[in-house]
């Protein structure tokens, strides 16, 4: 099986529409799990009351935030490496998505941060390069609207997403390297310091922001394509109007 | 019920942040369709529809 056959936009573009209502559908069922887990099941925290109950929202969106990044520089590098239109085109997909999460990971934060801490806002070590990884993210869709050419904008575009990714392991290393107010991590694979059910729960709605960013990026893929690959003359891409 | 929506007294703040959070999810599901629409059409108009 050459899967390589899938490096062609109109190759992928019908991989991609199959794929995306899978990964949607999915994402749906694990939210509704993962959220019933974290109203319904898991129990009201001793020292933070329900005020908790926004990790199963804030650690899933903060982790897709990073997640995304790395892999938009990952198919970044690629784009650069082997000139492919496809791995920019990816690139191009995943930023809005990556930006969303990182604005619902400082949003969500901050509402956790107000009752817990005293503080919407720090200028701690981790929400201050959050901050900054939401800049990045407007720089880098900035940056593709402001070049005309596509493949001009693609390198470009590259460029910035390889040389931002250094503050990925910024953020996740920031609660290690500095004395600073964002806690350090709950999870580890000796001796995890939050409880079962919560982690669960947790866990599963990782999953859930997971499925939804590859969903939403494939659909998104999708019209890039189309965009982009026009009077590429291909038959039977898109659907008479009207049809499915 | 009513503790639901109360969240012991941090109403305000669980569901300040999962609101917003859910706004910002539809928003871009929302923006994902138009574009969708816009670039199907006009993939239709240059004549790149399936020919069955």
């Amino acid at each position: 099986m050459n899967f390589y056959r899938y490096s062609s936009p109109s190759a992928f573009y019908p991989l991609a529409g199959t794929l995306a209502p899978w990964f949607g559908w999915s994402a749906s069922l694990l939210a509704i799990a993962g959220l019933w887990i974290g109203f319904g099941l898991a129990p009201t925290d001793f020292q933070q009351g329900d005020a908790y109950r926004i990790i199963f929202i804030h650690v899933p969106a903060a982790w897709m935030s990073m997640f995304i990044y790395l892999v938009m520089a990952f198919w970044s590098a690629l784009s650069l490496g082997f000139n492919t239109r496809l791995s920019a085109m990816m690139a191009q997909a995943l930023a809005p998505t990556g930006a969303l999460m990182t604005f619902i990971a400082l949003w969500t934060g901050a509402f956790w941060g107000r009752p817990t801490w005293g503080t919407y806002w720090a200028w701690d070590a981790r929400m201050t390069s959050e901050l900054i990884l939401l800049f990045l993210y407007f720089g880098v869709i900035a940056l593709r609207n402001a070049i005309d050419d596509d493949r001009r904008a693609d390198r470009a575009c590259a460029v910035l997403a390889l040389v931002g990714a250094v503050n990925v392991p910024i953020i996740y290393f920031s609660v290690y390297w500095w004395n600073t107010l964002h806690q350090g991590s709950s999870i580890s694979v000796a001796a995890p310091k939050i409880a079962p059910i919560m982690l669960t729960g947790m866990l599963i709605m990782a999953l859930a922001a997971w499925f939804y960013s590859i969903a939403v990026a494939l659909v998104r893929v999708r019209c890039i394509i189309l965009e982009r690959e026009r009077g590429a003359a291909w038959a039977g891409l898109v659907a008479e109007p009207g049809k499915a | 019920m009513t503790g639901f929506f109360a969240m012991g007294g941090y109403g305000f703040y669980v569901w300040s942040a999962y609101g917003v959070a859910a706004l910002a999810i539809i928003a871009e599901l929302l923006a994902l369709r138009a574009r969708r629409n816009a670039c199907r059409a006009a993939a239709a108009a240059r004549g790149e529809t399936a020919s069955l």
